[in-house]
C-alpha cells in the first residue's frame, strides 16, 4: 500500500496551491463581502485545466484522475470555499455525467466548452418539495414531436446564474419514484428556461445559488442524457463523484481554519505568553489536525476507488459525512481560538464557519449519508 | 602566501561611495591582525584624486588601473584586470562591495582563479588561522557561517552598512602605483545608462516605512509623515482608521485587511497597535513607535518607543535626519 | 534559438525553516521542495524566446534524486527536454564545483543562450551563473530585467544603483534573470500530463568524465561550518523624553546607529 503521492499528483497539488495562494487567497474575503462571482479566477482555473480535471484530453480536459481532482479541490477550497463549489459543480455534477452517460455528439458539444471554462454548467435536481427525497420530484418532461417539453421548478442550483448548460432531472414515465425519472441537457437559450431568484445565503457568498423555472421549456429530443427512465441512476452515480468533491472542499475549509488558528495562537499573547502554550488551545489544534488527516485519507481513498472503476458509494458517503462534520468542527474551534476576533469580519475564520455549514447539507445531508452507510452494512 | 587585504573601490564621478569606506574600515582591521597591507584597487578612466581619498581613508597602497576600456563596468574588462592582478600579487583577502557590478564580477573572478567566494557577507573574522564569514540564507531565515578553505586569495562580497566606515586621516597618503593594463575590448557593449528617478518605494519592498494612525487626527497631517519619509527614502502607510475615515486611499493600509510588510524599520506614528494592525507589520526588523499614550499596545512590540506629542516630535525628527544625512 | 536553463530545487521558504539543534544544517523533515522562484522566471523567459524565435528549451539541474521533480515542473511549464545530474559524490560541492559540472553538461548540448535565475532562495548566493559563464568562456549579464534578441544579438536591461543599464551582448551568452523580468506561467494540468511523457536524461559524474576530486566537496574552496537562527529582535525600550528635540534625537540615533538605515 503506497501512501505517497505520485510525482504528477504532487505537481498538481503544488500548482493548485500556488494558484490558490497567489490568485485566490488575497481576494477571497472581498469576494465574500461583495457577493461577487470570481470570473477572473474561474478563467484562471480553466487555463490550468481545473474546470474539467477528469475530462479526457480528446474532449479538451486535463485527462487526469479523481485523486488529482481532490488534491486540487482541497487547495482551492482552502483559499475560497465558494470558488471550490463553482469548480466542483462544473467537474463532478456536469462534466462527469456527460462523460459517463453522454452520446458522442453530446460529449463533443458540451465537454470542450465546459472544460475550457468558456461556459459553466449546473445541476438541477432539488425542488421545493423534493430535497432529501429527491426521487419524489415533480418536474415533468413530455415528448412532443422532436422536442421534450419540461415543466417545473428547481431550487438551490449552484452556478445557475452563470451557467450555459443545465442538467435537469424530470419525470418522463407514469411511474412514481426513481424509476420514472430521466435526465436532460438544457441550454440557457432554449425557450422556457429562466433563472429565477438568487438566494441570499449564510455562506458560499461568491457563488450563485438560484431557482430555475421551466415553463414549457422545449429541449431537442437528442438532449436526453442517458436512457429514458435511467435519470435517477445518472443522478446517483453523479452524486458519488460529487460527494468526493465536497469532501475535498470540506477538508480544504477545515485546513484553512487549522492554519489560521495555528498562526494566530503563536502570535496572540495573553497572561504573559503566546496562547499556543496553553493546553486548551493545544488540544483544539490536535483534534482539528487529526480529524483533518482522517478526512483527507477517506477522501483520497474514495477518489482512488473511483479511479479504479470500483464502486465507491459507501466510501464517498463516509468521506463526505466525516469531512463535512470535520469542517464544522474545525471552523467552530478556529473561531474559538480567535476569541472575540473570531467573530469579526476582519479575520477569515468567521467566513469558514459560515461556509462550512453547507457541506453538511448539500449533495446529500449528513442524515442521508448515514442512511447510505448503514443500509450498506445492514442489507 | 599573501597577507594583504585588498578592497576593490566603488567610485563614480570622482567620489568614493560609502561602501568603499566601510570595506576600508574592516580591511584595515583585518590587514593589521594579519600583518599585511591594506591595498585599494581603483579601476576606471580618469582616476585623478581617487588615490588621495583612498589614502586618507586608510589604504597603504592604491593600485590605479586607468584605461578607456574601464571607463564603465563590463564583466570582461574588469574581470580580466582584477583576475590578472590578483593572480600576480596573491593577496590574502579581496573585499568586493555588494553592488550590481560587484556581484557580477566576484564570482567570475573566483571561477577564473579557482578561489573561494562568499556573497552577502555580514561578518568577517579569523578563527584558528582560518577566515570565516557569516551570511543570511533561506531569505534571511537562517544565518550561515562559511569557512574559506586553503590559503587564499579569498573573495568576499560584502553587504553595505554592516561595517563601520574607516575614519578619515586628512593628509595621510598611500603609496600609489599606476598599473599598466591592456584589457581586451569586451564583447559586451554598454549602450546607455538611464538614470531612474525611482518613485517612493512600494510598501512591500520598502526598507523603511513611516506609518500613521488615528493619532494623526486628519488627512492634512499625513504631510508630516510625507516630509519625514522623503528624508528617509521611506514609503508611507497607515493603519486601518485613516483609511476608513477616508484620509488616505486603501493601498496605504497595513494590517489584517491591508498589506503585510516586513521592512528593516517600521515607524508607527499615532498608531495604538491593535492586533489587526500588528498582523501586518510584526515582521519588521525594528519597530519605532511615537504615541502620546504610554499604555498603547504598540509599545509592547516596539524596539524603541517614544511617549510624546507626534506633532512636535515628527517635524523635529525630520530636521534631525536631514542634519545627520548632511554630515555623513 | 535553442535555450538552456539551469535550475535548482530548493525548500519553499514561505514555510517555516528550522535549524537543527546542532547547527549542522536545516531540518529536512516536512520541507516542501520546489523549483527555485528565480528559475521559474528563467524558464518562463526561455519559453517566451521560443515562442518568438522557435527552437527548443532544455532545462538542466544538478541536484539529488528528488530534484527531478523541479525538472518535471519546468517540463510541465512547457520546456522540451531535461537533463539531471544526480550523483551523491556532489553532496557538499561548492558553487564553483556545480558550475563546472553544468559547463560540462552544456558542452554536450546545442545552445544559443543560457539562462539562470539570479539566485537560489536556499543559499541566496548568486555565484553559479557568473562562474558558469566563465567556464564556458561566454559573455554574461547578471540580474537582467529585460531581454530582446535580434540577429544573434541580445539587448538586455539590468538595474544598477540609481538607474538601468542597457547592454548589447552577442550570443551565445549567459544571463541571470531578476524576478521583474516576467510573470511565470503556472504549469497546467495538461502540461503536467505531457511532462510525464517527456524523458529526463540522467547523468552521473563518470558519465560526464568528471571525478569527485575535481568538483565534489574535496575541491570546494568554501565550506559551511554552521547554521544558526537569525538574531532575535532585541527587547525594546520605552522612553518619555524631556523634550520633543530629545525624542527626535533618540529616534534619529536609533535609525543611524542601530537600524543603520540613515
Amino acid at each position: 500500500m503506497e501512501f505517497a503521492l505520485t510525482e504528477e499528483h504532487r505537481l498538481v497539488q503544488q500548482t493548485a496551491r500556488e494558484f490558490a495562494t497567489r490568485e485566490i487567497l488575497p481576494v477571497a474575503s472581498q469576494l465574500d463581502a461583495e457577493h461577487r462571482f470570481p470570473a477572473e479566477i474561474v478563467r484562471g482555473l480553466a487555463e490550468l485545466g481545473l474546470m474539467g480535471v477528469t475530462v479526457p484530453e480528446e474532449y479538451g480536459g486535463a485527462g487526469m484522475d479523481h485523486v488529482a481532482y481532490v488534491l486540487a479541490m482541497e487547495e482551492v477550497a482552502r483559499a475560497c470555499a465558494s470558488t471550490a463549489a463553482i469548480m466542483s459543480v462544473n467537474n463532478s455534477l456536469v462534466c462527469d455525467p456527460i462523460l459517463r452517460y453522454g452520446t458522442e455528439e453530446q460529449k463533443r458539444r458540451y465537454l470542450p466548452v465546459l472544460a475550457s471554462g468558456r461556459e459553466l454548467g449546473c445541476y438541477c435536481l432539488t425542488e421545493p418539495q423534493a430535497g432529501s427525497d429527491a426521487a419524489s420530484l415533480q418536474t415533468t418532461a413530455r415528448l412532443d414531436g422532436e422536442s421534450w417539453v419540461l415543466n417545473g421548478t428547481k431550487v438551490f442550483v449552484t452556478n445557475a446564474r452563470e451557467a450555459w448548460v443545465f442538467i435537469v432531472y424530470a419525470r418522463t414515465e407514469e411511474l412514481p419514484g426513481a424509476r420514472g425519472i430521466s435526465a436532460f441537457l438544457v441550454e440557457r437559450d432554449y425557450p422556457g428556461i429562466t433563472v429565477g431568484k438568487v438566494e441570499r445565503k449564510m455562506g458560499l457568498l461568491a457563488s450563485s445559488t438560484c431557482e430555475v423555472l421551466l415553463e414549457d421549456c422545449r429541449v431537442p429530443r437528442e438532449n436526453l442524457l442517458g436512457a429514458r427512465g435511467e435519470g435517477f441512476k445518472v443522478a446517483l452515480s453523479t452524486l458519488d463523484g460529487g460527494r468526493i468533491g465536497i469532501a475535498a472542499q470540506a477538508v480544504g475549509i477545515a485546513r484553512a481554519a487549522l492554519e489560521e488558528g495555528v498562526a494566530y495562537a503563536k502570535e496572540r499573547r495573553q497572561f504573559g505568553r503566546p496562547i499556543a502554550e496553553f493546553q486548551a488551545i493545544q488540544w483544539k489544534i490536535a483534534d482539528m489536525a487529526t480529524r483533518i488527516e482522517a478526512a483527507r485519507l477517506l477522501t483520497l481513498r474514495a477518489a482512488w476507488l473511483r479511479d479504479q472503476g470500483k464502486r465507491c458509494t459507501v466510501e464517498a458517503s463516509m468521506a463526505k459525512l466525516f469531512a463535512s462534520e470535520t469542517a464544522m468542527f474545525a471552523a467552530h474551534q478556529g473561531v474559538q481560538i480567535f476569541g472575540g476576533y473570531g467573530y469579526i469580519k476582519d479575520y477569515p475564520v468567521e467566513r469558514y464557519f459560515r461556509d462550512a455549514k453547507i457541506t453538511e447539507i448539500y449533495e446529500g445531508t449528513s442524515e442521508i449519508q448515514r442512511m447510505v452507510i448503514a443500509r450498506n452494512l445492514l442489507a | 602566501m599573501g597577507r594583504d587585504v585588498w578592497v576593490v573601490a566603488d567610485h563614480a564621478a570622482g567620489s568614493v561611495r560609502r561602501i568603499t569606506l566601510e570595506l576600508l574600515g574592516k580591511g584595515r582591521e583585518l590587514a593589521d591582525s594579519h600583518r599585511g597591507k591594506l591595498v585599494a584597487l581603483g579601476l576606471g578612466h580618469g582616476l585623478e584624486g581617487l588615490a588621495q581619498v583612498l589614502g586618507e581613508y586608510g589604504a597603504d597602497v592604491v593600485l590605479c588601473a586607468d584605461h578607456p576600456s574601464l571607463a564603465s563596468y563590463t564583466t570582461e574588462a574588469y574581470g580580466e584586470v582584477v583576475s590578472s592582478l590578483v593572480r600576480e600579487r596573491t593577496p590574502w583577502l579581496v573585499l568586493v562591495p555588494s553592488t550590481a557590478w560587484g556581484r557580477d564580477l566576484a564570482p567570475r573572478v573566483a571561477a577564473r582563479l579557482g578561489a573561494g567566494v562568499v556573497t552577502d557577507v555580514e561578518a568577517l573574522w579569523v578563527e584558528d588561522g582560518q577566515v570565516l564569514a557569516r551570511r543570511p540564507m533561506y531569505t534571511r531565515k537562517v544565518m550561515g557561517t562559511v569557512r574559506y578553505v586553503g590559503e587564499g586569495p579569498h573573495l568576499a562580497v560584502v553587504l553595505p552598512k554592516v561595517f563601520a566606515p574607516a575614519a578619515r586621516h586628512e593628509g595621510r597618503t598611500a603609496e600609489v602605483e599606476r598599473v599598466a593594463v591592456q584589457p581586451a575590448p569586451p564583447r559586451t557593449k554598454l549602450v546607455e545608462t538611464r538614470s531612474v528617478q525611482r518613485e517612493r518605494a512600494s510598501l512591500t519592498e520598502a526598507e523603511v516605512i513611516v506609518s500613521g494612525g488615528r493619532g494623526l487626527r486628519g488627512p492634512e497631517n499625513f504631510a508630516l509623515l510625507d516630509a519625514l519619509a522623503a528624508e528617509l527614502g521611506a514609503a508611507v502607510g497607515s493603519s486601518r482608521p485613516p483609511v476608513d475615515s477616508g484620509w488616505v486611499p486603501h493601498d496605504y493600509e497595513i494590517g489584517q485587511t491591508g498589506k503585510t510588510v516586513s521592512p528593516t524599520v517600521y515607524i508607527a506614528v499615532g498608531i495604538s497597535g491593535a492586533p489587526q494592525h500588528l498582523a501586518g507589520m510584526s515582521g519588521s526588523k525594528y519597530i519605532v513607535a511615537i504615541n502620546k499614550d504610554p499604555n498603547a499596545p504598540i509599545f509592547q512590540v516596539a524596539s524603541l518607543g517614544v511617549v510624546g506629542d507626534l506633532f512636535q516630535i515628527v517635524p523635529k525628527l525630520t530636521e534631525e535626519v536631514r542634519r545627520r544625512k548632511a554630515q555623513a | 534559438m535553442d535555450v538552456v536553463v539551469c535550475v535548482k530545487q530548493v525548500p519553499d521558504t514561505e514555510q517555516p525553516i528550522r535549524v537543527r539543534p546542532d547547527g549542522s544544517g536545516i531540518e529536512e523533515q516536512g520541507l516542501n521542495w520546489i523549483l527555485n522562484y528565480y528559475d521559474e522566471h528563467a524558464v518562463e523567459e526561455a519559453l517566451r524566446v521560443r515562442e518568438k524565435h522557435g527552437g527548443t528549451v532544455t532545462v538542466v539541474c544538478v541536484g539529488p534524486a528528488r530534484a527531478s521533480e523541479a525538472l518535471r515542473t519546468a517540463l510541465a511549464m512547457g520546456a522540451d527536454e531535461a537533463v539531471h545530474v544526480a550523483d551523491p559524490a556532489l553532496e557538499g560541492a561548492d558553487h564553483l564545483g556545480v558550475a563546472r559540472v553544468l559547463a560540462r553538461v552544456l558542452g554536450q548540448l546545442r545552445y544559443d543562450l543560457v539562462l539562470c535565475g539570479r539566485l537560489a532562495t536556499d543559499d541566496n548566493a548568486s555565484v553559479v551563473g557568473s562562474a558558469l559563464a566563465e567556464y564556458l568562456g561566454l559573455p554574461q549579464a547578471t540580474a537582467i530585467s529585460k531581454l530582446d534578441i535580434q540577429d544573434g544579438l541580445a539587448t538586455v536591461e539590468r538595474e544598477v544603483e540609481g538607474g538601468v543599464e542597457v547592454l548589447q551582448v552577442p550570443l551565445p551568452a549567459v544571463f541571470t534573470v531578476e524576478r521583474t523580468i516576467n510573470e511565470p506561467r503556472y504549469p497546467t494540468l495538461p502540461g503536467i500530463m505531457k511532462a510525464k511523457r517527456k524523458e529526463i536524461r540522467t547523468f552521473t559524474l563518470p558519465d560526464l568524465g568528471l571525478s569527485a576530486e575535481e568538483v565534489g566537496p574535496e575541491a570546494a574552496r568554501v565550506r559551511y561550518a554552521r547554521f544558526e537562527p537569525p538574531p532575535r529582535r532585541e527587547a525594546g525600550r520605552v522612553v518619555t523624553p524631556d523634550s520633543p528635540e530629545e525624542g527626535a534625537r533618540l529616534i534619529a540615533e536609533f535609525l543611524q546607529e542601530t537600524a543603520k538605515v540613515l
